[in-house]
């Protein structure tokens, strides 16, 4: 009597949890991909941990706190390693419906991943899409500061080039009359010093000594 | 190409330059009153070239400042609306291409559609010209010394990134590639046009700088010593930077190559439900073939998936112009660790490269503007430096709209290709055959005080002439041949590049920037004919 009942349990489960059940998940493990040396073989006791996983994210689901390991059925593991998961309900007749589930392994899927030491890429549930992280984003992009602060150096650059040569131009165009005011105040004071007027000694252009030649005119040309 | 034409080429500009002390315009219309045409030609390309080719150094800008993020923002896709997966258009394209076409140029799906003026890149290109206007606002002389950094600078970088290239992993892949002489190609024509061309820009024949440069020079200057290192050097910088390319060429193709193959073990093993682990790339093909016998059904369901990788391929996508600089360059940057510091080092370089042409270009227009009498008495040299920057960056938003690209990639295949070689043709024709061989001759050696090689003359007067009238003619054959000029759009739905036809106002566009630049010549000759005519007309009674 007790065998029949233990088969008809079995059973009962089997039908329950099969490829392509409703309310059944598949979950896709690449073990040695992420972790290469360091990847661990995949046996009973990994498939009783991550039971506990599932069981543990219903429980956070309001008016499912009572779910139970025995509750998450596992089939067809496959070598890959890949299985079907389903999770019924505190009389093991039903399985809880998709959406539940679906949702409360989105909450902890973080959880999920770091107690297989696994990420969203592999250890995947089909079906249960992962909510990916958005990129932080500032409050002011980055390329907008280092624009500014390039933009405003070559404006106070130009600024400075053209205010130089405005005023080197000026410059420049009172050179030549300032020249001639002093000079005009030498004519108008003549100094004497010793008697003798500096007037010759400030004309301008000066007069050209014959006596010192020019060095081209002394050699005879070739 | 370099030896029969480059070189030869390079020293006429110079010498006519440095003898003629003037800017284009002048130099031409001292050789010759007719030929005045040449050197408003050369300046009406190189205002056209001037216009365009500023965008570049915007985009090099807007990468720039965007390598100083984590990640890098071209590397990863951004999320779609309800977060779940990525953006559409950017899982079909690549997170490089995506953050090429959409988030930096917003480009539309074709020339039609104009769109807006977008404000990122516009302000990218108002930097550019504030930096250009900064470094010729006093002339060459302050030129000068800008260019002493913007043309080594590249070389340092260059030198890093050539260490870095070759220590990548598949960098000997693309270095075997380029290495290996493609015979077939060497016999196709359009290599050889296409080489041509190349030579003809990188030494920046008959844009006008060339004659602008040399004008500065002292007479005496050594001008054939001067052509001969500054070409060699040019080609050498070439060979070494493809080198540097080619080596991170390899390494994207063999990332590529390789991450195809992962996406492919990775189907089957998910399809087949084998081991983790099992499937490598040297056992692939006998997993395959393996699985084909045991399960074909299954198999050829999972079929059409399965990509072909191939290595050759990868290697074979040519890419070139603004393609390779921001869409492959980027895509092997993000591969490599301390991707920040490569993106910025490198765009950094292309920045560098991108002003110094710029300022040659700049200088070839205001050379002829500063030497007029007219206009250098009514306005100093800054005010005319800004109003020609200014007048070139209004023109220059044409590019930023959504579809400035295709506007951009209509200047950069027609504004300047068949107007150069026949400004360059006319300027050899102009030396030897109107201002005379000899005369030249004698002007050169009484200037520098050396005589002309043979080499230099048979060059001038019977080579270079008939290799660009072959040129010409290729390319006018080309030009009939394919028909109706096509472009390529992207398509966002796709994600990919496909092909269409331009509108009439496109090609319209295109008659006009050809014309504009080669009809100079002969309306200017006829113009000065005329006037000519005329004064005979009225100086007889003098006479």
């Amino acid at each position: 009597m007790l065998c029949l009942l233990f088969f008809l349990v079995t059973a009962i489960h089997a039908e329950l949890c099969q490829p392509d059940a409703e309310n059944a998940f598949k979950v896709r493990l690449s073990i040695r991909t992420a972790l290469g040396d360091k990847a661990y073989a995949w046996d009973t006791n990994e498939e009783y941990l991550f039971k506990a996983m599932v069981a543990f994210s219903m429980r956070k689901v309001p008016n499912r706190e009572t779910t139970e390991i025995s509750h998450v059925l596992l089939c067809n593991v496959t070598q890959r390693v890949s299985f079907w998961f389903v999770v019924t309900d505190p009389s093991k007749n039903h399985t809880l419906p998709a959406v539940e589930i679906q949702s409360a392994i989105r909450m902890n899927r973080n959880r999920i991943n770091n107690a297989f030491f696994l990420n969203d890429q592999t250890l995947e549930f089909l079906k249960i899409p992962s909510t990916l992280a958005p990129p932080t984003d500032p409050s002011v992009p980055i390329w907008i500061i280092i624009f500014s602060v390039i933009f405003c150096i070559v404006i106070v650059a130009v600024l400075l080039l053209i205010l130089s040569g405005i005023r080197q131009r000026r410059r420049k165009s009172k050179g030549p009359s300032e020249v001639d005011d002093t000079e005009d105040k030498c004519e108008n004071m003549i100094t004497i010093e010793n008697g003798i007027p500096c007037d010759p000694l400030d004309t301008k252009g000066g007069h050209i000594n014959d006596a010192f030649m020019t060095e081209d005119e002394r050699l005879t040309p070739l | 190409m370099l030896i029969v034409e480059g070189m030869p080429l390079l020293y006429l500009e110079l010498a006519v330059g440095q003898r003629m002390r003037q800017g284009s315009i002048g130099a031409w219309r001292t050789i010759s009153p007719y030929l005045g045409g040449v050197g408003l030609a050369s300046m009406v390309v190189s205002f056209f070239l001037s216009t365009y080719y500023n965008i570049i150094n915007a985009w090099a800008f807007w990468y720039l400042f965007h390598s100083f993020q984590d990640p890098l923002p071209w590397s990863v896709c951004p999320l779609n609306d309800n977060h779940t997966g990525y953006d559409q258009e950017c899982e079909k394209a690549s997170s490089t291409q995506y953050f090429w076409y959409r988030k930096t140029l917003n480009i539309s799906p074709s020339i039609q559609d104009s769109g807006r003026v977008q404000w990122e890149p516009a302000l990218c290109l108002i930097l550019a010209w504030l930096v250009v206007y900064l470094c010729i606002l006093r002339g060459t002389e302050s030129t000068g010394k800008v260019v002493y950094f913007t043309a080594l600078l590249p070389y340092c970088v260059l030198i890093i990134y050539l260490v870095r290239g070759l220590t990548l992993h598949g960098a000997t892949n693309g270095l075997a590639y380029m290495f290996t002489p493609k015979l077939e190609q060497l016999a196709n024509p359009k290599a050889w046009i296409n080489a041509a061309t190349q030579i003809f820009f990188s030494l920046g024949l008959g844009f006008g700088s060339l004659i602008a440069f040399a004008s500065y020079n002292e007479p005496s200057n050594n001008c054939q010593k001067h052509a001969i290192i500054v070409s060699l050097i040019n080609s050498s910088t070439s060979v070494f930077a493809s080198i540097v390319t080619f080596s991170i060429y390899g390494f994207k193709a063999t990332f590529n190559y390789e991450s195809c193959l992962n996406k492919v073990i990775l189907l089957l093993t998910n399809s087949f439900d084998l081991e983790d682990g099992f499937l490598t790339a040297s056992n692939l093909e006998q997993v395959k073939s393996y699985l084909e016998s045991t399960f074909p059904g299954k198999y050829s369901e999972v079929l059409p998936q399965m990509k072909n990788c191939s290595l050759q391929s990868e290697l074979a996508t040519a890419v070139q112009g603004t393609g390779l600089s921001f869409i492959v360059y980027t895509e092997a940057i993000k591969n490599m660790e301390v991707s920040q510091l490569w993106s910025a080092l490198y765009f950094f370089m292309l920045l560098m490269l991108g002003i110094g042409s710029m300022l040659g270009n700049t200088a070839a227009i205001l050379t002829p503007l500063t030497d007029n009498k007219v206009i250098s008495s009514h306005l100093p040299k800054e005010a005319i430096s800004g109003l020609v920057c200014f007048v070139n960056c209004v023109i220059g938003l044409v590019f930023t709209m959504e579809a400035g690209n295709y506007w951009f990639d209509i200047f950069n295949e027609y504004a300047a290709t068949l107007s150069l070689l026949l400004i360059v043709l006319v300027e050899t024709i102009a030396v030897c055959y109107v201002y005379g061989l000899r005369r030249f001759e004698s002007d050169l050696k009484a200037m520098t005080g050396r005589a002309l090689n043979w080499y230099w003359k048979a060059m001038w007067a019977g080579v270079s002439p008939l290799l660009i009238i072959s040129l010409f003619v290729f390319y006018l054959s080309d030009y009939i041949l394919t028909g109706t000029l096509q472009y390529q759009a992207w398509d966002a739905s796709q994600g990919q590049l496909v092909t269409k036809d331009y509108p009439p106002y496109a090609l319209a566009v295109i008659g006009l920037l050809v014309a504009s630049s080669i009809m100079c010549i002969p309306l200017v000759a006829l113009g000065t004919f005329i006037m000519r005519c005329l004064k005979r007309g009225d100086t007889p009674p003098v006479a």
